[in-house]
C-alpha cells in the first residue's frame, strides 16, 4: 500500500497533493485549521478572502502552516463580474494563483449560478488563474466549464451547511463517468462515512468545513475523516466487487441455452 | 399593563406645551399614519399585505404543546410551525427549542459571532415618538458631528480593531441630510470594511447615492407591526407613516444595498404578534430578492432619559430566548443580532444559541468615543444618548469573553464589490 500512497497523487493545476481532503472554510475557527492540518491532513485549505483581516487581530492568513496551499474563494460575489474582482483581489494578497469559484444569487440555500460561474471562470482561466469552480451538478454545464479552462469541478452534494451527504449522487457519478477533471465534493458532507462513499465513487478529493466545525472533538473528527477519504480511496483504485442490489442473481444464467 | 411614556419638559414654551399635550390627548389632530407624505417613494409591492395578513390571523392562544414537539420534529420549519414556536405553549419547551436553534445556528454559521459597533453623528429629531430618547419633546443635549468630528471618532472606532461599523442619526432631514450622511459613508469607507446604516428611511435613488457613498447594509426598526398601536406611540413627523417605513428596506434593495436588517422593539405592543411580522417581513422580503442578505435584530425597551421607568413590560429574557430561538428555526440562514441593551450575560448565553453578531464597545451618545475608549477627554461638546445600555463591554473585552465561551470571534466578513 506505501507504493500506492506515493503514486497516487492529486493533481490540480500542475500541482501534486498527498492528501485529498480539502478544508473549507466558511465556519473557521484556528483549531479547526490546525486540526485539519495535523489530523487530516489538509494540504488544500480554502480561504475566504472577505474574512481577511486588515487590523492586527486573529488572522486565518497567519494560521495556515507553510506547505499548505492557500485557495481563496469568492464567496459574497453574486456575479461573475464580482468573482472576478474578489479572484484579483485575491491574487493582490498574495494568496497565490488557485481560485475557488462561488458565487450565489440566493442567501437562502446558497446554491451556485452555474451560468455566472461558467462566465468567471474562463475570465479567470486566462488570466492564469488555476479555477476550481463550486457548481450545482449538471453534466453541460460542467462540461462549459472544462472547456472554459476549469482545473477541475466542484459539485455540491446537498446544500452547504445541511450535513445531509450526497443528495446529488447519481449526478455527481455522471460527471465522474464522463469529465477528465478531477471530480471534488464540495458542500454538503456530514459525516466520515459520506465523504468514503463519494471516494469509493471515484470522487477526486472531498472539501468538508461544517461537519468538522461543528463536532466535538475536532481533531477526532478530523482524523475519522482522513480515515474515510482513505478507506474510499482505496475501495476504488482497488476495484469495488460484484454488488447485489436486486437480491441474488439467478443460478441458471438466463443466457445457459447458447451451445456455440 | 402600560408604560407611562408621557413626559413634559420644563423647557418647553407654552405653544409647545399645548401643541404637545394635543397631540398626546386628541387623536384627531394627528395626521393620517397610514398616507404617505408628499416627496415620499410609493412602490408597488404585495409583502406588506402579506405579512399584516398573516399577523392579524394568528391567534397564538390556540397552539398546544403537540404543535410546538411537532414543529420541532420537522426539517424544514413552515410559517405554521413558527407561530407554535412564538406562542406560549412553547414556552415550556424552550430548552428544547434552544437544542434546535443551536444546531441551527451551527449549520450554518458554525462557532463564528461577528462583532461590529454602532457610531451616532447626530441626534437632532423632528419626530415626537414617545419612548425614545432623541424624540423632539425630550430635554437632551443635542449635537450633530462635524465631518471632521466623524473622521476623529472614526479613527478612534478603527484603532481598536473595529472592521464593521453602523452609522446613526437621529431622524432629521433638516438637521442631517442625505448628503451629510453620504460623506459620513465616505470617511467610514476610509477606515472600515462594512458601512451599515440606521438612519432615518430614505426614497430609492437616495439609498442608491448612500450606497455609491460606500454603505452597504440598511437597518430599519418597525417598531411595532400593529399600525393601530403604531399611531398612538409615533405621534408626529415622518416617522408617523407606517407603509413609507415598512417598504424601506425593500427599496434599499432597490437602490442596490446588499443586505437589509428588520426589527420591532418588543414591548410596545403585544410582542408575539410583532416577532411574528418581523420575521415575515424577513421572510417575504428575501423570497423576493433571494439574493438579498436579511438579519433580525430583537431589542427591548429602555429606560430613556428623563424616563428611567419605561420597561419592555412582559417580554422578559425567557420570551426575548424564545423569540430568537423562534427566529433562528424559522431563518436559519439569517443573521441575528443583539444589542448592548442586553445584559453581558444575556449575550454571552444567546451567541452559544442563536445570535451571530454582537456590538462591543457602544456608546448610543454622540461624540464621545475617545473619552469611552481611550479615558482621555474629548475636545468638543457631547450629544445626550438614545437609551441606556446595559452592556459595555469594549471590543477587546468582548473579543475575549466570546473566546472564552469557546466561540470565534470574527472582525469581518465582508467586501465591497
Amino acid at each position: 500500500m506505501e507504493d500506492m500512497k506515493t503514486e497516487d497523487k492529486l493533481l490540480i493545476g500542475g500541482k501534486e497533493f498527498n492528501s485529498r481532503f480539502i478544508l473549507g472554510s466558511g465556519k473557521y475557527s484556528m483549531k479547526l485549521i490546525e486540526a485539519a492540518v495535523k489530523d487530516a491532513g489538509a494540504e488544500l485549505i480554502t480561504l475566504a478572502v472577505r474574512r481577511t483581516n486588515t487590523k492586527d487581530q486573529e488572522n486565518i492568513l497567519d494560521y495556515i502552516p507553510e506547505g499548505v496551499t492557500l485557495l481563496p474563494n469568492t464567496s459574497g460575489a453574486r456575479t461573475a463580474d464580482e468573482a472576478v474582482r474578489i479572484a484579483r483581489l485575491a491574487r493582490e494578497l498574495g494568496c497565490g494563483n488557485f481560485v475557488k469559484i462561488e458565487i450565489m444569487r440566493d442567501t437562502k440555500y446558497l446554491l451556485p449560478d452555474n451560468m455566472e460561474t461558467i462566465k468567471a471562470t474562463e475570465i479567470l482561466a486566462k488570466e492564469g488563474f488555476v479555477v476550481m469552480p463550486y457548481m450545482y451538478p449538471d453534466l453541460n454545464a460542467a462540461r462549459d466549464l472544462a472547456n472554459a479552462g476549469a482545473a477541475s469541478i466542484m459539485p455540491l452534494a446537498s446544500p452547504i451547511g445541511s450535513n445531509k451527504g450526497l443528495a446529488t449522487k447519481e449526478f455527481i457519478q455522471i460527471l465522474i463517468d464522463e469529465m477528465d477533471l478531477p471530480i471534488i465534493v464540495d458542500a454538503g458532507i456530514g459525516r466520515p462515512s459520506q465523504a468514503c462513499e463519494a471516494m469509493e465513487m471515484g470522487c477526486a478529493a472531498v472539501m468538508a468545513n461544517t461537519a468538522l466545525a461543528t463536532a466535538g472533538n475536532l481533531p477526532l473528527m478530523a482524523s475519522a475523516f482522513k480515515d474515510a477519504i482513505s478507506s474510499g480511496r482505496k475501495a476504488y483504485l482497488s476495484g469495488l466487487g460484484r454488488v447485489l442490489t436486486r437480491g441474488a442473481s439467478a443460478s441458471d444464467p438466463l443466457t445457459g441455452f447458447l451451445r456455440d | 399593563m402600560e408604560n407611562n411614556y408621557l413626559i413634559d419638559s420644563d423647557e418647553l414654551s407654552p405653544e409647545a406645551l399645548e401643541k404637545k399635550h394635543r397631540l398626546e390627548n386628541d387623536p384627531t389632530c394627528r395626521t393620517n399614519h397610514m398616507e404617505y407624505m408628499p416627496g415620499m417613494d410609493i412602490i408597488k409591492s404585495d409583502i406588506c399585505e402579506k405579512v399584516l395578513s398573516e399577523m392579524n390571523s394568528y391567534d397564538y392562544s390556540k397552539y398546544t404543546a403537540r404543535d410546538v414537539v411537532a414543529a420541532l420534529n420537522h426539517d424544514h420549519c413552515s410559517i405554521e410551525d413558527f407561530k407554535a414556536l412564538l406562542s406560549p405553549a412553547a414556552e415550556p419547551l424552550l430548552e428544547k427549542m434552544a437544542e434546535r436553534a443551536r444546531l441551527e445556528t451551527s449549520k450554518h454559521f458554525g462557532n463564528t459571532v461577528y462583532l461590529f459597533t454602532p457610531l451616532y453623528i447626530a441626534n437632532y429629531c423632528e419626530n415626537y415618538c414617545v419612548y425614545c430618547g432623541f424624540n423632539c419633546y425630550n430635554k437632551i443635549r443635542r449635537m450633530k458631528l462635524t465631518t471632521e468630528q466623524i473622521e476623529h471618532e472614526m479613527k478612534v472606532i478603527a484603532d481598536s480593531g473595529m472592521e464593521e461599523i453602523l452609522i446613526l442619526t437621529g431622524e432629521s432631514r433638516a438637521a442631517s441630510d442625505v448628503e451629510y450622511i453620504g460623506e459620513a459613508c465616505k470617511l467610514a469607507r476610509k477606515y472600515f470594511r462594512l458601512v451599515g446604516l440606521e438612519v432615518y428611511p430614505v426614497n430609492v435613488d437616495e439609498y442608491k447615492y448612500l450606497h455609491e457613498c460606500g454603505a452597504d447594509y440598511v437597518t430599519v426598526f418597525q417598531e411595532s407591526y400593529d399600525t393601530d398601536k403604531y399611531e398612538t406611540l409615533h405621534l408626529m413627523g415622518h416617522k408617523r407613516v407606517w407603509p413609507y417605513r415598512f417598504d424601506a428596506q425593500e427599496r434599499a434593495l432597490m437602490g442596490g444595498m446588499r443586505g437589509v436588517a428588520f426589527s420591532a422593539l418588543l414591548g410596545l405592543s403585544d410582542f408575539r404578534k410583532d416577532a411574528l411580522a418581523t420575521a415575515l417581513h424577513a421572510y417575504f422580503l428575501q423570497k423576493k430578492y433571494p439574493h438579498a442578505e436579511i438579519s433580525l435584530s430583537c431589542p427591548r425597551l429602555r429606560p430613556i432619559i428623563n424616563n428611567e421607568k419605561i420597561n419592555p413590560l412582559d417580554v422578559h429574557e425567557k420570551q426575548l430566548c424564545q423569540v430568537l430561538c423562534a427566529y433562528r428555526i424559522f431563518l436559519p440562514f439569517a443573521g441575528i443580532t443583539v444589542s448592548s441593551r442586553e445584559t453581558a450575560q444575556f449575550r454571552n448565553g444567546i451567541v452559544k444559541i442563536a445570535a451571530t453578531k454582537v456590538s462591543a464597545g457602544v456608546s448610543t451618545g454622540i461624540g464621545d468615543h475617545e473619552s469611552k475608549y481611550t479615558g482621555k477627554e474629548d475636545e468638543y461638546a457631547q450629544g445626550d444618548e438614545q437609551f441606556e445600555i446595559s452592556d459595555s463591554r469594549s471590543l477587546d473585552k468582548m473579543y475575549q469573553d466570546i473566546e472564552g465561551e469557546g466561540l470565534q470571534p470574527v472582525l469581518n466578513d465582508y467586501l465591497f464589490v
